[in-house]
């Protein structure tokens, strides 16, 4: 099946002389949630501003369902949906009228029952007659939703869905997008919180400093990616570690009865078994063994930290 | 061509201008009867005729003009300027339309009011004189003409202004001063000889007077003047329109 998305090479260099973006090239797979990571100013919302016809880039090139976002930018353009880091809205305009200006503006004709479905799912349709002003900062989140998904888009980005909002709603904002990929809608968000990645995506980009430092499966970026700490409990306290184990880069508690051992999953070996007869040959007695998954936050800081 | 977001952006327009009728359309109609009770009963009564019009009736073009040029700015330039002052703006740029279809939907919609307002001020002025028209089809050229390259500017200006004090600079600044002084309450040849030659070279008092002409048959300067005027209008304002199309000027970083 052809990439939803192709980005080629693209680039972005504001007026101002910013760069925002150099080089970047990825597919984007039909029916995707890809999480798009980086730290502030890495990036993610021009990349999506660009996409979106927001912001016109300065290289390369990128199409929508096989559509150049330039040259056929409204075929490629009736395809998305766009949700803004910002709550903008209308404030006197009611919510029904607002994703009713929405669709009319993708050039599709009026349909109210297609409307009702999409704000019946954001739980919006006892509000439908309420002026956007009267409203809260989460249901207004919930209306930009609506407004991007009234022309039923088969690609919907969300430009930090969850920032500002609290645990609650974050929780129904996941439900909802993993609603839309339940229906073939591609998502495409950007987020500071990478509990958020995680949880939904089902690739992660990671952008720092207009650049795409990786581009993976999320199960396969926490396996290659991710370190792992072995705790070993044992029987009886340690003063001091032996010299013989000082080799392994170890870490004793304060009490000594908990050693901590770092190894990369990447490596050939990890050391555990040599670390283990260490233990045997110095007769140091080992009650228990626990190992720990580094989480995403780790990786991502590592990352950037190694492409910096 | 996506004609049905033309429409979207069209009645959405029109729908705020329905949704405030008193500010829509009451406003200008109680400054209208406003003008008459100064300038056409107090000042009017003084003035018999002008050129074998009576004074109040003599204003009417003027007045409507004045108030079809604030019109036309002041709503295409809040058109724009509002979904660029709410954050809104995005939708219009996502949106699957060329430039040229979001300026035909602000700017139809407001040169549309306009021409509303504009009837709504002749059926009062008819309450107060007798209103002849010699020429109908030119007064609705005329003013449709001048209706839409006002918003032409209006909406250009919404792009250009960046807060709501600069909404406000031009119209109060340039364009009511050109109104006052293009003729709107006097005959250019009621002027001295100099004032005459400066009152000339505004480009407005030529849309007055070929809006005069179509109602009473006589004009300032000769109508044919007139309609370059108001086609260098339309002209300037397309050019500007279609500069921005081309570099994303104030839209597109």
């Amino acid at each position: 099946m052809p990439p939803i998305i192709e980005v080629r090479d693209l680039a972005k260099t504001y007026a101002s002389g910013t760069v925002a973006l150099t080089g970047v090239t990825l597919d984007i797979r039909e029916g995707e949630i890809l999480a798009l990571l980086g730290p502030n100013g890495a990036g993610k919302t021009t990349f999506i501003s660009i996409l979106c016809g927001l912001v016109t880039p300065t290289g390369g090139h990128a199409a929508v369902g096989g559509h150049d976002i330039a040259r056929d930018y409204r075929a490629a353009r009736t395809l998305i949906g766009l949700v803004p880091q910002e709550i903008a809205v209308e404030p006197f305009e009611t919510v029904m009228n607002t994703v009713r200006f929405s669709r009319g503006l993708h050039g599709r004709a009026r349909d109210d029952a297609h409307l009702e479905q999409v704000l019946r799912s954001l739980t919006l349709w006892d509000k439908r007659d309420a002026r956007l002003n009267e409203l809260s900062g989460g249901m207004k989140r919930r209306v930009l939703i609506a407004k991007a998904l009234s022309h039923g888009p088969r690609v919907l980005f969300l430009d930090e869905p969850t920032a500002g909002v609290d645990v609650t709603l974050r929780r129904e904002m996941w439900a909802v997008v993993r609603d839309l990929r339940a229906s073939g809608v591609t998502v495409i968000l950007t987020t500071h919180y990478l509990e958020e990645a995680e949880e939904m995506a089902d690739r992660i980009g990671i952008i720092d400093r207009g650049r795409l430092l990786l581009l993976e499966d999320k199960a396969r970026l926490m396996h290659e990616f991710g370190r792992k700490r072995l705790t070993v409990e044992l029987t009886d306290p340690l003063a001091a570690l032996p010299d013989s184990l000082a080799g392994h880069g170890l870490t004793l508690s304060e009490n000594g009865l908990r050693v901590s051992y770092d190894y990369d999953t990447r490596a050939d070996r990890s050391g555990i078994a040599r670390l283990l007869a260490g233990f045997a040959e110095e007769g140091i007695g080992v009650r228990d063994l626990e190992t720990e998954q580094s989480s995403l936050e780790e990786v991502f800081l590592r990352l950037v930290e190694e492409g910096a | 061509m996506n004609g049905r977001a033309v429409k979207t952006i069209f009645d959405h327009e029109m729908a705020r201008f329905w949704r405030t009728p008193w500010e829509s359309l009451a406003s200008p109609v109680v400054s209208t009867v406003l003008y008459f009770v100064v300038f056409g009963a107090a000042i009017g009564g003084r003035i018999p005729s002008v050129e074998g019009v009576s004074y109040g009736a003599f204003i009417v073009p003027g007045l409507i003009m004045l108030t079809v040029l604030q019109q036309s700015i002041a709503n295409a330039s809040f058109g724009i300027f509002f979904p660029k002052f709410a954050g809104t703006m995005y939708e219009i740029l996502a949106a699957p339309m060329s430039f040229i279809e979001v300026v035909a939907g602000y700017v139809g919609a407001a040169a549309l009011k306009s021409i509303i307002i504009a009837v709504v001020i002749h059926l009062t002025a008819m309450v107060f004189v007798d209103l002849p028209m010699a020429h109908p089809v030119w007064a609705l050229g005329f003013l449709t003409l001048t209706a839409v390259s006002f918003s032409l500017f209006g909406f250009l200006m919404g792009l250009w202004a960046k807060d709501w004090q600069q909404l406000q600079f031009i119209p109060l600044m340039v364009v009511t001063p050109l109104v006052f002084l293009g003729g709107a309450f006097y005959s250019a040849s009621m002027l001295p000889p100099f004032w005459q030659g400066v009152a000339h070279l505004n480009p407005v008092l030529y849309l007055i007077s070929g809006f005069r002409w179509a109602y009473f048959g006589m004009a300032d300067v000769p109508v044919g003047l007139s309609l370059a005027a108001v086609t260098v209008f339309l002209a300037l304002g397309l050019t500007a329109v279609w500069a921005i199309f081309r570099t994303g000027w104030r839209l597109r970083a």
